[in-house]
């Protein structure tokens, strides 16, 4: 007789965000009505992609070599692990990590911004976190931009990052924004998690010990990934 | 378990993912090897994303994940030793949609795995879909019309609903019958009156 997966943990209450966030004002149309049809875990959700290390070299994780120039801008350091919730590391699971230039704009056809593109700057990257559930990114810090969500709207300066985790239900697609930035207060996007400690895991700490001198700037942030429902009694 | 970490929020993909997460030659499941095919019966779906307006989305990416064609997931947590794992085949596919909204896949089609207690579940593909306007993914399944499994399959006869059930159906389309490879349709709908079913996972 087969035995049934150990489910992956629900959210607790308020911690992700919603489907409907009607300041976002492109959830409005995009949301679902109905809701969703609840189901427990099998194989099909306890599974998901394997990616080796081989998947990033160390050239993909340092966004200030891909051309000729050094790109504009401050250069920054991002740096953390992937856990689970039980503070348990996530060895060798694919990060990408996308992000605009230092004047706000993504090298991105639809991006309009009247800002200037820099060539030495592409702005995405890959890493596999080792044994640890460590990673580490060289980029430059990203600046703030406008949008049209409402007038006068400015997304805060952020990281876009994809994590897989072990399971196709861990998959995580979240932003990284920076300590104190004053457009967080304003940004439905960041907002949109209605309990507050869960969106303060969306913001890295500055770290001094992770700052290299006369080079980059250092910042420290965790991800955290959904881990079993229940653990199993530990017999030792 | 109050003391567990909670979870990172999910954030919205935005328009711009295509910078991080587009690779075209991800949508073509079966070319993981070159010059080696995986086990199975080759399949196209193709389909179109639209939102509440019925109109399409130009900026959603769907992933798809699923067994090979033996009903085995290449994963180390799928220890089902009596089936085979292919080396040709990892299940993972990645998708963006076009200007019109539309996608296409190319894969095998996947063998029926274990549901839960001993039940056996349909084949099906397993899909993520990102975008502009999602705070965080929507989760739903792709199953095959006209499948003699699907009658006995956990999700689909808990869908009391024949309409929304159907959502969860692939259409063999009519131009390819008897066609190689077969193409099915897939149509996503975010929003209104024939709405997708989205899993609550």
């Amino acid at each position: 007789m087969a035995t049934d997966p150990l489910p992956y943990a629900r959210p607790r209450a308020g911690t992700q965000p919603p489907a409907l966030y009607p300041d976002y004002a492109s959830t409005q149309k995009r949301a679902p009505k109905r809701p969703p049809i609840r189901f427990e875990h099998t194989l099909s959700e306890t599974t998901g992609p394997v990616f080796e290390s081989g998947w990033a070299g160390p050239e993909s994780a340092d966004l200030t070599r891909q051309h000729k120039g050094s790109p504009l801008g401050e250069r920054m350091i991002l740096a953390g692990r992937v856990l689970d919730e039980d503070g348990k590391p996530v060895a060798g699971t694919l990060i990408e990590l996308w992000q605009c230039n230092s004047a706000g704009r993504y090298h991105h056809p639809v991006d309009q911004h009247d800002a200037p593109l820099d060539p030495n700057f592409t702005g995405a990257g890959q890493v596999v976190t080792n044994a640890d559930g460590g990673y580490r990114f060289l980029t430059i810090k990203p600046g703030a931009y406008p949008w049209r969500n409402s007038p006068n709207a400015w997304r805060p300066a952020h990281i876009h990052l994809a994590v897989f985790g072990p399971a196709f239900v861990t998959r995580l697609n979240t932003q990284m924004y920076f300590p104190g930035d004053p457009l967080l207060a304003y940004d439905p996007i960041y907002q949109s998690t209605a309990d507050a400690a869960a969106r303060e895991r969306l913001i890295a700490e500055y770290d001094p010990e992770l700052s290299e001198p006369e080079w980059a700037l250092g910042y420290r942030w965790d991800m955290v990934l959904r881990g079993r429902a229940a653990t199993p009694m530990n017999p030792a | 378990m109050a003391d567990r970490l909670i979870p990172t929020p999910s954030q919205t993909v935005g328009p711009f993912f295509h910078l991080g997460l587009d690779h075209p030659e991800w949508s073509d499941l079966t070319a993981g090897n070159p010059g080696q095919a995986p086990l199975g019966e080759r399949i196209v779906i193709e389909g179109q994303v639209l939102d509440g307006d019925g109109a399409p989305v130009p900026d959603a990416l769907i992933e798809l994940w699923q067994a090979n064609a033996a009903g085995r997931y290449a994963h180390p947590g799928d220890t089902q030793n009596d089936k085979p794992l292919d080396p040709n085949f990892r299940g993972f596919g990645r998708a963006a949609t076009d200007a019109e909204g539309q996608f296409r896949f190319t894969t095998v089609k996947p063998g029926p795995v274990p549901g839960r207690g001993n039940s056996l579940q349909a084949p099906h593909i397993n899909v993520l879909l990102f975008s502009r306007g999602l705070l965080i993914h929507l989760h739903t399944r792709i199953y095959f019309e006209g499948e003699a499994a699907n009658a006995a399959d956990p999700l689909l006869s808990s869908i009391e609903d024949a309409a929304v059930r159907g959502t969860l159906l692939a259409r063999r389309e009519a131009d390819s019958q008897g066609g190689s490879p077969a193409h099915y349709r897939f149509d996503i709908v975010m929003q209104g009156e024939n709405e997708t079913a989205f899993l609550d996972l």
